[in-house]
């Protein structure tokens, strides 16, 4: 290559330099407004939720103002129904048994199957590991029909306990892939110690698996939690009784009465049933994401 | 917690491990056997309680679910293939079909876009930035989908229509958001859209992260626009973890119930009806619990064929990672 060219090349080199970067400045620019955008479309029903529940009924019935701003005053009467006359608390009630139980029982029969599944290799075990990512692709919507026969014969129809017996369907298979995705992760060198050290299956367990992989043990817990949260096909289909249903369905049907749609009233409900899924999301954003990549980034 | 295990074991191996390994090394072959199959018997009780959920609660129903779909709606008298052949007679069973596809394929299509899209957008901005747009596009996914689409649907309520309130003032004619049947469809794929991009948006956005930067710096070099990047580098370094997000999100999106129960329960003229939802009217609600079953299981070999592609991803994507 002459001197000539090379010169030529360096200065056009340095025009694209300036270029580039005005052209970066430009590109960021438009990718805000994009974005805006974007986060306009995402955050409305959230936004118009928010603005209706602290409406009054007057002004949610009144059809002459703009709907999308409170023009008489922010009032929580709304709230204040919604958790004086309504079962609302009854279904917050059993969501919160019906959750715990099944993060609880999530937790525990994943957390074995995967230690035994990701570190201790039996007869079997490779196919059980496909068949369990299988079953988590199973939709519950293909199941709700034969389960509906089962649940009955088994006696919990119209009972939260069914519930507890059937979300674990839901959480356990996604949560033993991503658990032993993270088992894997854990240097073999680490547990041929402990075997050395005469540590038995559970200790290691116990003393090393759990603390290491604990930043999957959160994301596997909040996973196993927001679904059985906000389950709706299960509960829509074995619960019927207001005593016994979840806020999900509760609040979809349960609070509808009449004619006339509280619209208020049902805003309040669904914000505060689905605020504790955000307020974990708030708090645990970083956990919340590597549990929603890992299924298709580990194992 | 990880620092403190890993400086344990060092200091603790050296001095305990010979005595133990002299210990053990001269003892036979036999032991080691029996050493291996102890350790097999606890690995499978340690599976049990996973193996009888799955068993009892997915394998079992699936396959009940076949012989169910095969009785009279009375559940007395077994009738083979009759109620998938009633099915296949019946008109609005067509329609469900085509609008379940026409649902799945379009709003798969239109969230993978806007994922896509979002992601890049996200990834464009200085680092400092981005976690905070990622925590708020991320929102419509983190609320209970049945909790918002009762907002959706008082947006689209037909005598209060926030929506309708905006095109009146703008001049044009209200629309009949859940009441007209072709708009009823355009807005339940809406809100599944609104739903699900964001899904997209964290998946594209966390393969667009494993994507190494020296690969755009000597593209840049060599003269590359951002479309001949995106094309050569982007595309082909996140085509399997996309073909991954798109067949499970077609999974969940043709078996989505909450959207379309909630906000029309399949009407107007069950124009709105997916599988999910038809399945639930005549198994629950019209007690025919055979035919609904039959109705399920319609959506099968679908799932199946989208699972076994994910599968082989995901193994792929596995060696690739390492």
């Amino acid at each position: 290559m002459s001197t000539a060219t090379l010169a030529a090349r360096t200065s056009q080199g340095f025009s694209l330099r300036s270029s580039l970067s005005r052209n970066r400045r430009w590109a960021l620019i438009t990718s805000y407004v994009f974005l805006v955008m974007f986060a306009i479309f995402f955050l409305i029903p959230p936004y118009y939720m928010v603005v209706t529940a602290l409406k009054s009924d007057a002004e949610v019935a009144r059809m002459a103002t703009n709907p999308w701003i409170i023009a008489d005053g922010v009032t929580l009467d709304q709230f204040k129904i919604l958790l004086t006359q309504t079962d609302f608390l009854i279904f917050f009630k059993n969501t919160i048994i019906v959750t715990v139980c099944t993060v609880a029982i999530t937790m525990v029969v994943s957390v074995f199957a995967a230690f035994a599944l990701g570190r201790m290799k039996f007869w079997g075990s490779g196919i059980l590991a496909t068949g369990i990512f299988l079953t988590y692709l199973v939709p519950d919507t293909l199941l709700f029909i034969p389960l509906f026969q089962i649940v009955k014969a088994i006696g919990l129809l119209n009972s939260y306990w069914g519930m507890v017996l059937v979300y674990p369907t839901l959480t356990v298979p996604f949560c033993t892939w991503i658990m032993i995705g993270y088992f894997q992760s854990i240097p073999k060198e680490l547990d041929e110690a402990a075997l050395i050290d005469g540590a038995g299956h559970m200790q290691m367990l116990t003393k090393i698996f759990i603390p290491v992989a604990l930043p999957g043990i959160i994301a596997a817990m909040i996973f196993a939690f927001t679904v059985s949260w906000a389950a709706f096909v299960y509960p829509m289909t074995f619960l019927y009784s207001a005593d016994q249903q979840v806020l999900t369905v509760g609040t979809v049907t349960s609070l509808i009465r009449g004619d006339v749609y509280k619209w208020g009233m049902l805003m309040a409900g669904a914000l505060v049933a689905a605020a504790p899924p955000l307020v974990i999301y708030a708090f645990l954003m970083d956990y919340y994401i590597a549990g929603l990549t890992a299924g298709a980034t580990k194992g | 917690m990880a620092d403190t295990v890993q400086t344990w074991i060092p200091t603790r191996v050296p001095t305990r491990a010979p005595a133990l390994v002299g210990a053990r090394l001269p003892s036979s072959a036999r032991q080691l056997r029996l050493f291996l199959r102890r350790r097999s018997t606890i690995a499978f009780f340690m599976c049990l309680p996973l193996i009888v959920i799955i068993a009892g609660l997915v394998l079992y129903p699936a396959c009940y679910s076949i012989y169910l779909s095969m009785l009279n709606k009375a559940q007395t008298r077994f009738i083979g293939l009759d109620n998938f052949r009633f099915l296949l007679s019946r008109d609005v069973f067509r329609m469900v079909v085509e609008q379940t596809a026409i649902f799945a394929l379009s709003a798969v299509f239109f969230k993978a876009l806007i994922g896509l899209i979002t992601a890049h957008l996200v990834n464009n901005l200085p680092a400092k930035g981005q976690r905070k747009w990622r925590g708020m596009l991320l929102v419509p996914w983190v609320i209970p989908l049945a909790l918002s689409s009762l907002g959706w649907w008082w947006l689209f309520d037909p005598t209060h229509s926030a929506f309708n309130y905006i095109l009146e003032s703008l001049g044009f004619s209200e629309v009949g958001w859940l009441s007209d049947p072709y708009w009823a469809r355009f807005s339940v794929i809406l809100v599944n859209v609104w739903y699900g991009a964001p899904f997209f948006l964290i998946m594209y956005l966390a393969a667009l992260k494993s994507v190494p930067e020296q690969l755009y710096e000597a593209a840049e070099i060599d003269g590359a626009n951002a479309w001949q990047k995106f094309v050569h580098i982007t595309l082909p370094m996140m085509r399997n973890i996309i073909a991954i997000t798109v067949l499970f999100s077609l999974i969940v999106t043709f078996a989505n119930f909450d959207i379309v129960q909630i906000m029309t329960a399949g009407g107007p003229r069950n124009m709105t009806h997916v599988f999910a939802t038809y399945a639930f009217m005549l198994g629950i609600r019209s007690g025919d619990l055979p035919l609904g079953a039959a109705t399920s299981l319609f959506m099968f070999p679908i799932l199946a064929i989208a699972a076994v592609l994910i599968l082989r991803g995901v193994r792929k994507r596995g060696r690739e990672i390492g």
